[in-house]
């Protein structure tokens, strides 16, 4: 299918077997892409192209591919998810992008987010820190009481759900100069304390988790902000700042495990 | 036909589920330290049940092919889960959820799992509460409730646009407390390869550790099935990109039963296709159709002038326009259940009247103009703003859209670089979802003996055609609330078992028989890529085995599906090595069992000749192009027995008994 409006690009794609070993940027051309695909459907294209002609296709993460599931996550011209606010890279649609441009495409660069292959890191480092206290400890029994039993006030009910809709990308970490995990960690943790089911365990929450993202290796908060900028799905530093008075609070006061 | 239990327990349909509950066997606490389950998938189903199961004891291994438990394609579920808990007072109740899934269902459910699914519903909403799930709440903070298609309550609980996501994370955090204290171990990047059997009992899998390519063997007492639908077998489709129908094929090639390959529901609210390079579809809630209402041009001449683009759908005049769902259906409107809104769509669509700028020109419009300037005086009013202006108005109905339907109607324009709130929504249907699947009983037990099948995978609670909103139910309900009891009955044997040893030869033989299927794909170095195969499959199963069906299409799907399989085997071109992480080789193996089970989608569908919910056959419907149900030949459950190839299947009925309520024509007139 050629188009009058298909796009001729340069790639420039960073290629790494596994762990073990050192990376580095190929050079690849695409032609005839349709402003109408998406950035990944224009990767599909590159992989069969390279499967065409016998070579190794490049990986990456991705399933949902309409920004929900958090897999994507490549860095394109030096930006988390690439250009455009507020989306995912599986979002960003070639119209972004000009016939003839070079595009750099890397993976996140975080010591906490170890590159399993080409553009697919490890982001087990998240998981570790929800298992650390990322939950309310109630079990599945039939005999919770009503849902309605405690009205809570919408607005709290508002934030506690902008806070919960992180899609757990990573991208926050990858667009920090410290590799820092706060805006993830912080947006757990003030859904929780927003609601009054999370309360209970507000203050072993937020240390458990805090301590282990400081165990995963992720840096500090020195407040750039660069994080809440590349955020698909526009995580507020205010959580950052609940998170810290939560802490600085549960520091005083609670017995930690 | 004995094969063919299903267990409904003895007693007046509303007792069944409590009774059941008092008589089967436990297994006390200590016991159930000795006894490990495996869990296939952690999406809404899975991800439930691998908590639950290790809540009370069990050790649990779950499994999924992503990075972590949270990607589960459950992630995207926009609209909402519906629970019988009559919140709003409009008269809901257990008795009408059950009789509006089974109705919904077209008549071709199993009465006792719908009735216990509408029964532990109320109790889902409650637990996710409790688990700290920000449900959409109105101002007095009570829990918000909105209404989806095919029914005539709000019962549908929503967080946004996002109550998948929402669920799933529920779900996720109550699992990652399980792995905190090491009662779940979780395998993620891993791939269910095959089942292991002993003795006849499921034993445990064979696993590919995705990110070293290592083979590794997992045993257990019992194995869950909780891998989500095969809607990819149409390549196109609103599910993820990795969901697959691999992990329900093993089972179903070791012993389990298929039931009904063919129904599969086609939502009518998705972003058309805009071209070939496309690699999925986007849906657009059915939220939406509470709101929008849908159109194309009455005029012939103005749908074409739109497809060529010289005339905006702004342009055209009310009274040029056919709300057809409105005039075909006055009591349903926009709200008619998927099947018969998707079937509406394509008739008009090949009637001349399509409205898409794309090149297949398949598409009607959602309009939501109606809906701003409504919610906008009515805004007016609250906001005592008198002889508001049509821009005030607008700009206040606006806002109510943007907070009710924000997401979608941002996630549109950056699909399609339209904007939602002053030009109507191009939609068009595409597969969604699979009511068929793995055969289970009312224990939700497969047909091998200690393999279970949760969510989407099994066949169960939707009959022909699911309501929105009730596969979140369902996952929930088998995960949290009905496979730990009906689990426990079979476990009470086991605790005797001890842990079940990965040297028996039974895992050595599934072994090898996974390892030679990879060496096969690596060595074979044919022509062509694993895509070129799964699109052309794609379009056959499309084209005809689709929205609409007949018998000379089917019959040359079937012919052409075993042709592309054939060719697959000889052709298909796998890159890379087996000794690492590598995408096509695990797509490879997905896709050639969606050649497998294309085929014996096909015959299932040719086989049942009357039209019920998604499956809809030309030759059986009416003048008016409803479709016609022959209940007195097929009320039943296809469930198909592997012999083999996909023509050897061995087709099992189980006859469906309607004792509650009674079976008619559906009718949403
Ligand atoms: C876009 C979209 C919107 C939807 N919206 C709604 C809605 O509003 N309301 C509603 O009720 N329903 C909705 N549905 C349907 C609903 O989301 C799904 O039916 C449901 O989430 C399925 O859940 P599940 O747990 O059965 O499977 P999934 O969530 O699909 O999970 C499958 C799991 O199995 C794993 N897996 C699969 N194969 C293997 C293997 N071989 N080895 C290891 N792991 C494997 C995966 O990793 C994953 O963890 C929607 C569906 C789509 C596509
Ligand atoms: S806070 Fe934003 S960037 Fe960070 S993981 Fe969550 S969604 Fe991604
Ligand atoms: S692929 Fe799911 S968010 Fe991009």
């Amino acid at each position: 299918m050629s188009t009058a409006n298909g796009l001729n690009l340069t790639l420039k794609v960073w290629r790494q077997k596994n762990d073990k070993v050192k990376g580095q940027m190929e050079t690849y051309q695409v032609s005839d892409i349709s402003p109408d695909s998406s950035f990944l459907e224009m990767m599909d294209i590159l992989n069969e192209k390279l499967i065409n002609d016998g070579g190794d296709p490049v990986a990456f993460d991705h399933d949902c591919r309409e920004g929900i599931c958090g897999s994507c996550s490549m860095y394109i011209n030096g930006e988390a998810h690439g250009p455009g606010r507020e989306i995912t890279t599986c979002q960003l649609h070639m119209r972004e992008f000009k016939n003839g441009e070079t595009i750099y495409i890397e993976p996140w660069r975080a010591k906490a987010f170890p590159v399993i292959k080409d553009l697919v890191v490890d982001r087990g480092a998240f998981d570790r820190i929800m298992a650390a206290g990322g939950f309310v400890s109630v079990n599945t029994s039939g005999n919770t009481q009503d849902a309605n039993a405690i009205p809570i006030p919408k607005a709290d009910a508002d934030k506690a759900f902008d806070a919960a809709t992180c899609i757990g990308c990573g991208a926050c970490v990858a667009s920090c100069k410290n590799s820092s995990a706060m805006l993830f960690v912080s947006a757990k943790v003030s859904q929780f304390a927003l609601l009054p089911q999370g309360k209970v365990e507000a203050k072993e929450r937020v240390l458990n988790m805090v301590q282990q993202m400081d165990d995963e290796g992720f840096g500090n908060c020195s407040n750039t902000g660069a994080c809440e900028v590349e955020c698909p799905k526009g995580i507020s530093l205010d959580n950052i700042a609940r998170m810290n008075r939560e802490y600085m609070s549960a520091s005083f006061t609670a017995d930690k495990k | 036909m004995t094969k063919l239990d299903s267990k409904i327990p003895e007693g007046p349909i509303q007792d069944k589920w409590t009774n059941y509950k008092n008589h089967i066997k436990l297994v006390n606490p200590a016991n159930k330290r000795a006894i490990d389950v495996i869990v296939v998938g952690t999406g809404l189903a899975g991800g439930s049940a691998a908590a639950s199961l290790a809540e009370l004891g069990y050790n649990v291994k779950a499994f999924c092919y992503q990075d972590s438990p949270r990607r589960a394609h459950s992630i995207a579920a926009q609209g909402g889960i519906n629970a019988a808990k009559n919140y709003q007072g409009d008269g809901d109740s257990t008795y009408r959820l059950f009789y509006d899934t089974v109705k919904g269902g077209d008549y071709r459910s199993r009465e006792a799992n719908v009735y216990r699914l509408a029964e532990v519903s109320a109790n889902i909403i409650d637990q996710c509460v409790a688990q700290g799930v920000p449900f959409a709440r109105d101002y007095g903070g009570l829990l918000d409730n909105r209404s989806f298609g095919g029914v005539q309550v709000s019962r549908t609980f929503y967080a946004k646009g996002q109550t998948g996501q929402q669920l799933l994370l529920g779900c996720y955090s109550a699992m990652s407390r399980q792995i905190g204290k090491g009662k779940i171990k979780m395998y993620n990047r891993h791939e269910m390869l095959d089942i292991v059997k002993v003795d006849g009992k499921a034993r445990g899998i064979i696993a590919r550790n995705l990110v070293t390519g290592e083979i590794e063997r997992h045993s257990a007492h019992a194995v869950v099935i909780a891998s989500g639908g095969y809607g990819n077998v149409f390549f196109l489709s609103t599910n993820a990109m990795g969901s697959n129908v691999s992990a329900g094929w093993k089972v179903h090639k070791k012993g389990a039963f298929f039931a009904n390959p063919c129904y599969t529901q086609i939502h009518p609210t998705c972003i058309p296709q805009h071209g070939d390079q496309q690699s999925k579809l986007t849906l657009m809630s059915e939220s939406l159709r509470n709101d929008g209402r849908i159109w194309v041009p009455k005029k012939k001449e103005d749908a074409e002038a739109i497809r060529a683009g010289k005339l905006k759908p702004t342009q055209i005049a009310e009274e040029d326009r056919d709300y057809y769902l409105e005039r075909r259906y006055p009591s349903f409107g926009n709200l008619v259940p998927r099947d018969v809104a998707s079937r509406a769509a394509k008739e008009r669509c090949d009637a001349g009247y399509g409205v898409g700028t794309n090149e297949t020109g398949e598409a009607v419009y959602l309009d939501f103009s109606s809906a701003i300037m409504r919610y906008g005086k009515e805004q007016a009013n609250i906001q005592h703003i008198h002889n508001a202006s049509e821009t005030k108005i607008r700009e206040l109905g606006v806002d109510v859209i943007e907070k009710k339907y924000g997401n979608l109607f941002q996630m549109y324009e950056k699909i399609t670089a339209d904007d939602p709130y002053k030009t109507p929504m191009k939609i068009y249907p595409a597969v969604h979802y699979t009511m068929g699947g793995v055969w289970v009983d009312y224990n939700l037990m497969t047909t091998i003996e200690g393999c279970y099948a949760i969510g989407e995978a099994n066949f169960s609670d939707h009959g022909a055609n699911r309501l929105g909103a009730s596969a979140l139910m369902q996952g929930l309900a088998d995960g949290y609330f009905v496979l730990p009891y009906t689990i426990g009955d079979y476990l009470a044997n086991d605790i005797r078992t001890g842990e079940i040893s990965t040297d028996l030869p039974e895992f050595v033989a599934a072994e090898k028989e996974v390892t030679d299927r990879i060496d096969f794909f690596i060595n074979n170095k044919g022509t062509k890529s694993v895509d070129y195969f799964h699109k052309r499959l794609g379009k056959v199963m499309w084209n005809k085995v689709g929205m609409a069906r007949n018998a000379k299409g089917l019959t040359e799907a079937i012919a052409e599906i075993k042709e592309i399989r054939e060719e697959f085997w000889k052709e298909v071109k796998v890159p890379g090595s087996a000794d690492s992480m590598n995408p096509e080789l695990e797509k490879a193996g997905r896709v050639a069992d969606f050649l497998e089970l294309g085929e014996l989608f096909a015959r299932d569908a040719l086989l049942r000749e009357e039209s019920c919910g998604g499956h809809y056959r030309e030759e059986y419907s009416t003048e008016e192009g409803e479709a016609m149900r022959d209940d007195e030949h097929f009320t039943h459950v296809s469930a198909w027995e592997y012999k083999g190839e996909p023509a050897d299947a061995v087709l099992h009925k189980e006859p469906l008994n309607y004792e509650n309520i009674e079976l008619k024509t559906r009718s949403y007139k």
